[in-house]
């Protein structure tokens, strides 16, 4: 067998690695090192900012106006994330164990949806769940309530487009994880007297983690950070950090708070993903 | 192993559920991600300007959307943007992907960390942190927020997905043919062009029209680096929502849906033709 990979650096690597890492170094790497210079400055009233090394945004915080707010999109973020791997779970088990030969169109059928655009999937729950639209219609319809109500502008509406827009993040990995599934290791839990439930739960279950690792991370960090969805269907009752962030940026031009709230966000994903792998265990991952 | 998975669900006796539960959830949550799409779909045809009782088929929204020309103007920016950031970054990640698996060096477990760092960091955190760096930077230089400035971003984030499927599509080669062409005497570069990018070819497009996709339904990052002056297409979207719910967004969202159906169609055709050739 001959030697397939190059060991060390040449001229060669150094040419392929160089314009990767000076465009995500400069566009990348800088641009996230100035918003932690600036999470640490002082806005002035002009929009306008003094660096230095001030911790105040950061306090401000814990402002129970703010954290309500930052609290709220982790337990969204968490709530889709629940209900993308409830609807998702039986889902992708339904494909790869009875699609039999549509196998292949059913999953296609689900990353269908995922390459349109996420705005247009937004404002058809806009359209549906607005005024005297369809959803409240079908309610009516079903005789849940007696005249329209308001669905629009909610936390649930926030909920519905989320586990709507992020379902098939969650469908795809665990279809992978499931695909390469033995299944003589289902025959053999039920040889050995297993019943149903008690074979996915021993065997199934947790040869899949992978894929319910990768999905969860898939699905709760962009619910975690989204700002589309809330500001389209949750208004000004559903704000979420990242409406929180858009608005120091664009509006109050509180360009330090901005920068404070932007650097917390990402420590505090980074800070869950790895917490949550190490929880389920990192060797878990490898088959992902 | 397909042939194994497929004998034995035949017998429909492995499962968690029971199959009747697993095919009634399922076809529940079909319905669930196809419903919305259908009714977007189906009252851009409508008579009246209501997106919610039906009136009579007419073409009148898609008429309105031509007679526009903010939104071609729009389309043609996203147009624009989409091929020249799908160009730099599909060259850039390629040349990645190539160093990352074809040699192992000190910092390799590094640059594979900040690769996938670049995916997972919430787009929120990318697109404040890219206009902050453009306000302080660009603008003292002269360069004002624009095409330009969205074609940077846009490289940014989407080289590190085309790193990823072209890297994919690396791993599974056989290098004996290139070894074979350097044994007869072709330089490193004419073994690069004559050999190995016509075996890539099918993972470098693939990596393009993921990149040409990500770019163009890009709005959240787009949002804060385009300033004033250019709007795309997602931007458009954006601010025709803002003003209010209109047939017009419902016709525009069906052709951008049957545009995006027929690019991944097309391009998975031409993928699965090439890699069969």
């Amino acid at each position: 067998m001959r030697e397939r990979v190059a060991k060390g650096w040449s001229l060669g690597l150094a040419a392929l690695l160089a314009p990767v890492t000076l465009w995500l170094g400069l566009f990348f790497l800088v641009p996230l090192l100035f918003i932690v210079a600036f999470s640490f400055g002082t806005s002035d009233v002009y929009g306008g900012i003094t660096l230095g090394f001030n911790p105040g945004n950061y306090l401000r915080v814990f402002d129970p106006l703010y954290l309500e707010i930052i609290v709220r999109s982790f337990g969204i973020a968490a709530l889709t994330t629940l209900i993308c791997f409830l609807l998702g779970y039986p889902l992708a088990y339904f494909i790869v164990f009875k699609g039999r030969r549509w196998r292949n169109t059913l999953i296609l059928l689900v990353m269908v949806p995922f390459w349109t655009s996420l705005l247009i999937r937004a404002y058809a729950w806009v359209v549906i769940l607005g005024g005297n639209g369809i959803a409240n219609k079908t309610l009516q319809f079903l005789g849940l309530t007696d005249g329209p109500v308001n669905l629009i502008f909610t936390p649930e509406a926030v909920l519905m487009g989320m586990t709507y827009s992020y379902l098939p993040f969650m469908v795809l990995p665990l279809y992978a994880a499931l695909e390469k599934f033995d299944v003589r290791l289902k025959e053999a839990g039920k040889d050995l007297g297993a019943s149903r439930w008690q074979t996915f739960l021993r065997v199934t279950f947790p040869l899949s983690l992978p894929g319910v690792i990768a999905g969860s991370i898939l699905v709760f960090i962009p619910s975690a950070g989204e700002f589309v969805i809330p500001d389209l269907l949750g208004g000004s009752q559903t704000v979420m950090t990242g409406n929180l962030i858009q608005n120091q940026f664009l509006q109050s031009r509180d360009w330090a708070f901005g920068s404070a709230l932007s650097v917390l966000l990402a420590v505090l994903l980074l800070g869950a993903i790895m917490f949550y792998i190490r929880r389920v265990g990192s060797d878990k991952l490898e088959g992902a | 192993m397909s042939a194994t998975t497929t004998k034995s669900s035949r017998k429909g006796t492995t499962g968690g559920l029971p199959d009747w539960g697993l095919l009634l959830v399922s076809a529940l949550v079909y319905l669930f991600l196809y419903a919305p799409i259908a009714v977007l779909i189906f009252f851009s045809f409508n008579s009246t300007r209501s997106t919610q009782v039906w009136t009579g088929f007419s073409l009148e929204w898609y008429g309105q959307l031509l007679a526009d020309p903010t939104i071609l103007q729009a389309f043609r920016t996203s147009l624009t943007v989409g091929v020249i950031a799908t160009f730099i970054a599909t060259v850039i990640g390629t040349l990645t992907a190539l160093a990352l698996s074809r040699h192992s060096f000190r910092g390799r477990t590094t640059a594979d960390t900040a690769i996938y760092a670049a995916t997972v960091m919430p787009e929120i955190v990318v697109g404040v942190s890219l206009l902050v760096f453009f306000v302080s930077v660009f603008i003292p230089m002269g360069v004002e927020l624009g095409i330009t400035t969205i074609v940077i971003a846009h490289v940014a984030f989407t080289i590190s997905f085309v790193t990823i499927v072209v890297r994919a599509r690396l791993s599974g080669m056989d290098r004996s043919v290139e070894e074979a062409a350097q044994d007869l005497g072709a330089s490193p570069v004419q073994t690069f062009f004559r050999v190995t990018l016509p075996l890539i070819l099918p993972g470098v497009m693939a990596g393009g029209l993921l990149a040409f996709t990500l770019s163009f339904d890009d709005f959240v990052i787009t949002f804060f680096v385009s300033g004033v002056g250019s709007s795309t297409l997602p931007l458009k979207i954006y601010s025709m929502i803002k003003f209010g719910v209109s047939p017009v967004i419902n016709a525009l969202s069906t052709v951008v849906l049957v545009a995006t159906l027929f690019l991944i169609f097309g391009g998975s055709r031409l993928l699965v033709r090439k890699e069969g050739a």
